[in-house]
């Protein structure tokens, strides 16, 4: 009875597919899908390498502060970095004086109650606070950016799918349209093309637009591929802090797990010794 | 119950032997996973992917239980708490990734698990209700990771929470309250939010109570083994402990090398970017898929495109998902075939590999995007799953004619037929 | 039978430690070594977190408490007592015999140097962690004229010392440091 029932389901379940897969084929057939601009003009990110790639990887502290800096002078007008505390930059080699200098000096102060009147206010930052956001919410961040609301950064190297290679070919990639784009995926007032974003065109301009636009203290040329890569750098940082923790951890667990895996594996050979021997003895009489 | 020569636990010591008066649970032990449960000679090393499942629901009950201490299950706070966790608390971030990450290699021994059982028809009697059991494990581990995978509130969770309550939608008339009634709102929100942590702390404690159970109908017949054919004698068997427990323990080791390289050095790998996004109600990302485990059963649900007749081409998917889990339940009726292995089984071997590949097939389209022609492609690997279940292993336990079986356990270890019965 | 037995005899009929129990023993200690080394994060992890550290000093301008007035302000989510003590309180404190008391301490070590007339301490009785009166404006200050806790009755005096109830010390001063006459860094 199982059984009958199960066939009789089995054919309606199957059949209806293989029926549906036949008027799919039809219209495949007669009305292929045309590829869309969107992804015959799509690029995939640039191949670029950063010191902490793979299972070695190691950050660059120096270029960290650089990739802060350029995030400082040119990102932070706009995005926000509200996972990010003042105290977390001493992870990249800034001292606790410097930390301090740095968030008692941000452009934008934090908001909090004044102890004295009660009314919302503003103060000056410490080491404790998370960078201040640049708006105060997502409304006041589309009114002020013509509706496009600049992502906060903190995460968006893990965010992403291509993490800081796409990062970094967004804002190298800008370009002038192609001749042969279609009408509809022109850039229109406000966009500007650029081929790794996935609908081709961007609300945010160029940001890193000229070379030296910061003038780094360490002596590096500022060239826009410089500040691009340093800048992705810092955002690989401030997704993932714990980066070379997590390496240096990954291979102290690993190689203590193999050493334990052999001697465990020894110790099932041994075990096992008998009853194999057994086996090999008994198949060679037979 | 367990055979007749296995071996009795006896204790040595004066505590051992007041414990073993008042509360046997040494016994207990020993009788379960120690030297006194026979288990046939000659498992292969598909049978050690249960105590790697076992393990892995340890971490995940473990590492779980340390991350509900700093996760906050508030829509407003959650993704927040989960970067706090990855960024403030000591070796926090160790503790998600390894949670993170648990959860896919739970999944991948559970599924090397049922295809084993699957292969040496461990389903059969007198198993079924032993594979029964295995089913309500999964369909729990589904349930329990789904609602796992909203807790970050990030992009994927909240829409993820969304087509998964909105499958429910499907059912006439009750459809929509049933939704609403499951998310407590119109939307994932708060009160989504909060019970799925409810449920997904729950929930897993309830597997280790159905797993006991698995366990506790495993030692009623006692362990299949690669030929299917019964266990006759002692000759047959070596005691639990220290041959599977050895033989278990190195695997483990084994797994937790490949667990470790993903978990340190690939942590986001089997995770999808978008989950990274704080969730936005306002805002779906272009491409909504589920975790790497429910790929298969997204491929089936995705598969019906056409209305047919009355019934919408949502609800038949809706359906044939739930149906092509629910199958299981049925396999050990649906497969009359007498004989258990696959081994001496010269169709349904052939079948088998078939299926595995269909449902490495129905995986890739259920993780692809819904274009042409990865829907196609799964229209005709989701019918192949169907009829394999549901026709093909019917008819072929009437058609096939197996090949002979060794008389006993021994004598396919050892070539040699059993001569005395010492 | 002959299979199940061998392992088990050969070991019984062995009394030292041969290869293979050594094999054997290394492979479990080593399980042990790494299952206890497992336990460290897991339990570390209840620490106090980055965030929470990060909290552990505060600034506090003191330049609107006016003598003989106090103020509560909070510490690593614990309240502190700012007091700026009158002559006579000082006189008071001073007064006391040290070695007559439970907690021998003066008031010249529980304040800096040149500004002893700012008392400042954990508002946190030694006695169970209640929070003590006497801080606000109106609250009783108990016998001796500090601080009064009402859950068990413990008398502090104006050097925030214990003189009467069940309390085994004094109030806690905790790390602090004039950054100038009007900041007081507190931890």
């Amino acid at each position: 009875m199982v059984r009958i029932i199960g066939i009789l389901i089995g054919l309606f379940f199957s059949g209806w597919l293989l029926v549906s897969f036949g008027m799919g084929a039809k219209e495949y057939i007669t009305n292929p899908p045309v590829e869309t601009a969107e992804h015959a003009f799509h690029k995939e990110a640039k191949d670029v390498s950063f010191t902490s790639d793979g299972p070695l990887g190691k950050f660059d502290r120096q270029q960290l502060q650089r990739g802060f800096q350029v995030y400082k002078e040119v990102c932070a007008a706009c995005h926000s970095l509200r996972l990010v505390a003042f105290r977390n930059l001493e992870e990249i080699g800034y001292n606790e004086d410097e930390v301090k200098a740095i968030a008692a000096n941000w452009p934008i102060q934090t908001p909090d109650v004044d102890p004295a009147t009660g009314e919302m206010s503003t103060r000056a930052s410490v080491a404790a606070d998370k960078l201040p956001k640049p708006f105060a919410n997502d409304v006041a961040a589309g009114a002020a950016n013509n509706n496009a609301i600049p992502p906060d950064l903190s995460l968006i190297t893990k965010a992403r799918e291509g993490g800081a290679p796409y990062i970094y070919s967004l804002l190298t990639g800008y370009q002038a349209p192609p001749a042969d784009l279609p009408k509809a995926n022109q850039p229109g007032p406000g966009l500007h093309y650029n081929p790794y974003f996935a609908n081709l065109n961007l609300a945010m301009a160029p940001p890193l637009a000229a070379a030296d636009m910061v003038s780094y203290s360490d002596g590096t040329k500022a060239s826009i591929d410089q500040m691009a890569k340093d800048v992705s750098a810092f955002l690989i940082w401030s997704a993932e802090p714990k980066l070379e923790e997590r390496h240096q951890a990954g291979w102290a667990v690993l190689a203590f797990l193999l050493i334990a895996t052999i001697l465990a594996y020894l110790s099932y050979r041994t075990i096992w010794a008998d009853v194999k021997a057994e086996k090999k003895k008994k198949s060679a009489e037979a | 119950m367990s055979f007749p020569w296995a071996k009795q636990y006896t204790p040595t010591t004066e505590f051992g032997q007041w414990m073993d008066k008042q509360l046997p649970l040494p016994r207990f032990v020993y009788n379960s996973v120690g030297a006194g449960y026979p288990a046939p000679r000659n498992l292969n090393y598909m049978w050690n992917f249960g105590s790697m499942a076992g393990l892995f629901l340890v971490v995940q009950i473990v590492t779980g239980i340390i991350l509900a201490m700093h996760y906050a299950a508030n829509a407003t706070i959650a993704f927040d708490s989960v970067e706090h966790i990855m960024r403030d608390v000591n070796s926090g971030w160790m503790i998600r990734y390894a949670h993170a990450n648990g959860a896919s290699f739970f999944f991948i021994a559970i599924y090397l698990h049922i295809g084993r059982g699957l292969f040496y028809g461990s389903y059969k009697a007198p198993r079924e209700m032993l594979w029964l059991l295995g089913v309500v494990i999964y369909l729990l581990a589904m349930a329990t990771a789904f609602m796992g995978y909203v807790l970050p509130w990030g992009q994927m969770s909240f829409w993820g929470a969304k087509v998964i309550t909105g499958l429910f939608e499907a059912i006439p008339f009750i459809g929509k309250p049933i939704q609403e009634l499951l998310l407590g709102g119109f939307a994932p929100d708060n009160a989504a939010l909060n019970r799925f942590f409810s449920l997904h702390y729950l929930l897993p404690f309830v597997i280790v109570g159905v797993v006991i159970m698995h366990i506790w109908a495993l030692h009623i017949p006692g362990s299949n083994n690669p030929t299917g054919v019964d266990v006759k004698g002692p000759q047959d068997t070596v005691p639990f402990h220290p041959y599977y427990t050895a033989k278990d323990g190195w695997t483990i080791g084994l797994a937790l090398i490949f667990f470790t390289i993903l978990m340190f050095f690939l942590p986001n790998a089997l995770g999808h970017a978008d989950n990274y996004i704080p969730a936005n109600p306002l805002s779906t990302p272009a491409h909504i898929v589920p975790e790497w485990y429910f790929w298969p059963w997204y491929a089936i649900l995705r598969a019906f495109t056409f209305d047919f007749l009355f019934i919408p081409a949502k609800l038949l998917g809706v359906l044939a998902m739930f149906s092509a889990i629910l199958v299981w339940f049925f396999l050990p009726w649906l497969d009359k075939s007498p004989v258990r292995s696959g081994s001496f089984r010269p169709k349904f071997k052939i079948f088998f590999v078939i299926l595995v590949i269909d449902v490495l097939i129905l995986g890739y389209c259920g993780g692809a995007p819904a274009e042409e022609p990865f829907v196609m492609i799964s229209q005709l690997a989701a019918a192949y799953y169907f009829a394999h279940f549901l026709i093909i292993l019917p008819l072929l336990s009437r058609l096939e004619k197996p090949e002979p079986l060794p008389t006993s356990i021994t004598e396919s270890v050892t070539g040699k037929p059993l001569t005395t019965a010492s | 039978m002959a299979t199940v037995e061998t392992a088990e005899t050969a070991v019984a009929e062995d009394g030292g430690v041969r290869r293979r129990d050594f094999i054997n023993i290394a492979a479990v200690s080593f399980a042990g070594a790494g299952a206890v080394a497992t336990v460290f994060p897991l339990v570390n992890q209840m620490n106090p977190s980055a965030d929470v550290l990060a909290l552990a000093s505060i600034e506090v301008d003191i330049s609107a408490i006016e003598t003989g007035q106090s103020i509560k302000t909070s510490w690593r989510k614990q309240p502190i007592f700012i007091r700026n003590l009158t002559a006579e309180e000082i006189a008071e404190a001073n007064a006391v015999n040290v070695s007559e008391l439970r907690d021998p301490q003066t008031l010249a070590e529980r304040t800096t140097a040149g500004k002893e007339n700012w008392l400042i301490t954990l508002g946190v009785c030694t006695h169970l962690g209640c929070v003590p009166l006497g801080a606000a404006q109106g609250e009783i200050k108990g016998e001796f004229g500090g601080y009064f806790c009402p859950c068990h009755g413990s008398h502090y005096d104006t050097a925030a010392r214990i003189r009467k109830g069940p309390a085994p010390t004094n109030l806690e001063v905790p790390l602090h440091e004039f950054l100038s006459d009007t900041v007081v860094k507190i931890g």
